[in-house]
């Protein structure tokens, strides 16, 4: 891996690897709570904290933890994070908390928070893990905030409770169903491809083409 | 001409073009069109050409602003705007049909690269859509009912809904039912699917796939053949929407399975599920296993063996 800067570590995580729209990590939750915009921030928000402390701990303790039980070991810090982020939102946003539902302890499991620990704090330092952390929180951040207020809008027609389209406008609530989710993730996907300079080389087929090749465990053993 | 052939050699080529194709089928719907117009009423014919002019209207600028050449000419737009229309009842507003063919114009369609490349019958998406978007008003009937030689109508529900009162066979065969406003007379549909089998546009497998898997479940499971076969969208979904080339599968074998599949999963949906009617569902899930089907019964060039070397 070439070497680069902690400013452009940072970046990476926000565009060109952006972890949800362009290594298409974390979907489950992309697809779950966006139904509104604040509920995309709310998630956001608290995934950019676990993934930040969580690269921080785990780029610390890369050389202590042993390699054969390195997932539990993930497992048990980033859940320890989202334990703390929990009680957190429940003590100062418990509607937040209510909304976003099971999908918060869920960040435990969230591809991108382990796929960040396994891909770059494991093998970066300190200070570039935090940004990587940071940098993928924002980015994780964006695109939720991004996909919530194109659902939240055409879904319900108002905006943090601000009525943007007339009532008498009956909105499509076919945007705050999963179905409506999926049409905007895949719009929002095709965008970043077509506006990206990096465009998805098509020709390469097979892991080599995978974004997330590196921290799959089938790429070794020859494909999917 | 860059065509994909799957099927096997010889290979005879033909007059017909994709527009010549398309102008068969707008002909073929001709008689729904005028039997929906008189049973519904203009308002049924405004809302056909609203669908038809802006389906036209979104395949025009989407390939204008993504600087494509033009394929407005090739008259398949006007074939989905028919068909979405037959599928959206009389009393939708104007400016829903319109989401409804944006979305099977430019998301169904266009996005995934414009005719042929489709990997779902636009139509039916539209629809779809529209259905889990706006559902009051997609499932609003009226009925048509004949007083003094005159056609009026009232609100009503569709004879597959719970505890509606079923019409005659003959009302439901000249079309007087609850439904979508296209896919009610099942005379003017099935004379534009036999003109569509004597012009060779279509073959008859699938259709008669779909109405034969409904007769045999309906008789297996005690309920009425005949009125499950003329109730709903069955009629319209198998002759027009069961044939569409793009989204169904190319060998006849194929089309034999998907008309089955087709027939089974709407009569499932109409017996078990949360919906009334499930046509629509039924052509979609078959639409996206043609690809599978196609796969499975792949014709063998003459003197091939089967299941030779790949």
């Amino acid at each position: 891996m070439e070497k680069k800067s902690n400013l452009q570590v940072l970046l990476n995580g926000i565009i060109k690897e952006n972890p949800t729209l362009v290594l298409i990590l974390g979907t489950c939750p992309t697809l779950a709570v966006t139904t509104s915009a604040q509920n995309g921030i709310g998630m956001g928000i608290a995934t950019l904290f676990v993934l930040t402390c969580s690269n921080f701990v785990i780029s610390l303790l890369k050389r202590v933890i042993s390699d054969k039980i390195r997932i539990p070991a993930y497992i048990v810090i980033i859940a320890g994070f989202v334990t703390v982020v929990q009680l957190l939102i429940q003590a100062f946003a418990p509607e937040i908390d209510k909304s976003l539902g099971v999908f918060l302890p869920l960040i435990t499991v969230n591809c991108i928070v382990l796929g960040r620990a396994e891909m770059f704090a494991s093998k970066n330092k300190i200070s570039a893990s935090v940004m990587d952390g940071i940098g993928m929180g924002i980015g994780f951040t964006l695109a939720l905030f991004c996909m919530g207020t194109i659902r939240e809008i055409l879904g319900t027609g108002a905006y943090f409770g601000i009525q943007l389209i007339p009532q008498a406008i009956e909105p499509m609530a076919i945007f705050k169903l999963a179905p409506g989710g999926f049409f905007v993730f895949g719009i929002l996907i095709a965008c970043v491809n077509k506006f990206s300079k990096n465009k998805p080389a098509k020709k390469r087929n097979g892991c080599a083409g995978c974004p997330s090749a590196a921290a799959c465990a089938k790429a070794s053993e020859g494909g999917c | 001409m860059n065509k994909l052939i799957v099927q096997a050699s010889p290979h005879i080529r033909g007059p017909k073009s994709t527009s010549s194709v398309m102008r068969d089928v707008i002909i073929a719907l001709v008689p729904a069109i005028i039997a929906s117009s008189i049973i519904f009423g203009l308002q049924a014919l405004l809302l056909i050409c609203v669908c038809i002019i802006s389906s036209v209207l979104f395949e025009f600028l989407y390939r204008k602003i993504t600087k494509q050449d033009n394929t407005i000419g090739d008259l398949s737009a006007v074939v989905t705007g028919i068909l979405l229309a037959f599928n959206l009842p009389v009393t939708l507003p104007i400016w829903m049909a319109v989401i409804g063919c944006f979305v099977a114009i430019v998301i169904v369609k266009q996005l995934f690269g414009g005719i042929g490349q489709n990997f779902a019958n636009p139509a039916i998406m539209g629809r779809i859509v529209l259905l889990a978007s706006f559902a009051t008003p997609m499932t609003s009937w009226v009925l048509p009912s004949v007083e003094g030689g005159k056609i009026s109508l009232v609100a009503g529900a569709t004879p597959l809904a719970d505890g509606a009162q079923i019409p005659s066979y003959l009302d439901m065969f000249l079309g007087l039912r609850g439904g979508c406003l296209g896919e009610t007379c099942v005379l003017a549909l099935l004379i534009g699917g036999i003109y569509l089998v004597a012009r060779k546009i279509i073959t008859p497998t699938a259709p008669l796939a779909f109405f034969a898997t409904v007769v045999v479940f309906s008789l297996f499971t005690n309920q009425d053949p005949i009125m499950q076969l003329m109730s709903g969208g069955v009629m319209l979904g198998a002759i027009f929407m069961a044939t569409d080339y793009t989204t169904t599968p190319t060998t006849e074998l194929g089309k034999l399975i998907f008309g089955i599949g087709c027939g089974f999963i709407t009569m499932m949906i109409r017996g078990y599920g949360a919906y009334p009617e499930g046509v629509s569902f039924a052509i979609l899930l078959m639409n996206i296993l043609t690809p599978h089907i196609d796969n499975l019964t792949r014709t063998v060039p003459f003197g091939a063996k089967k299941g030779g070397k790949k």
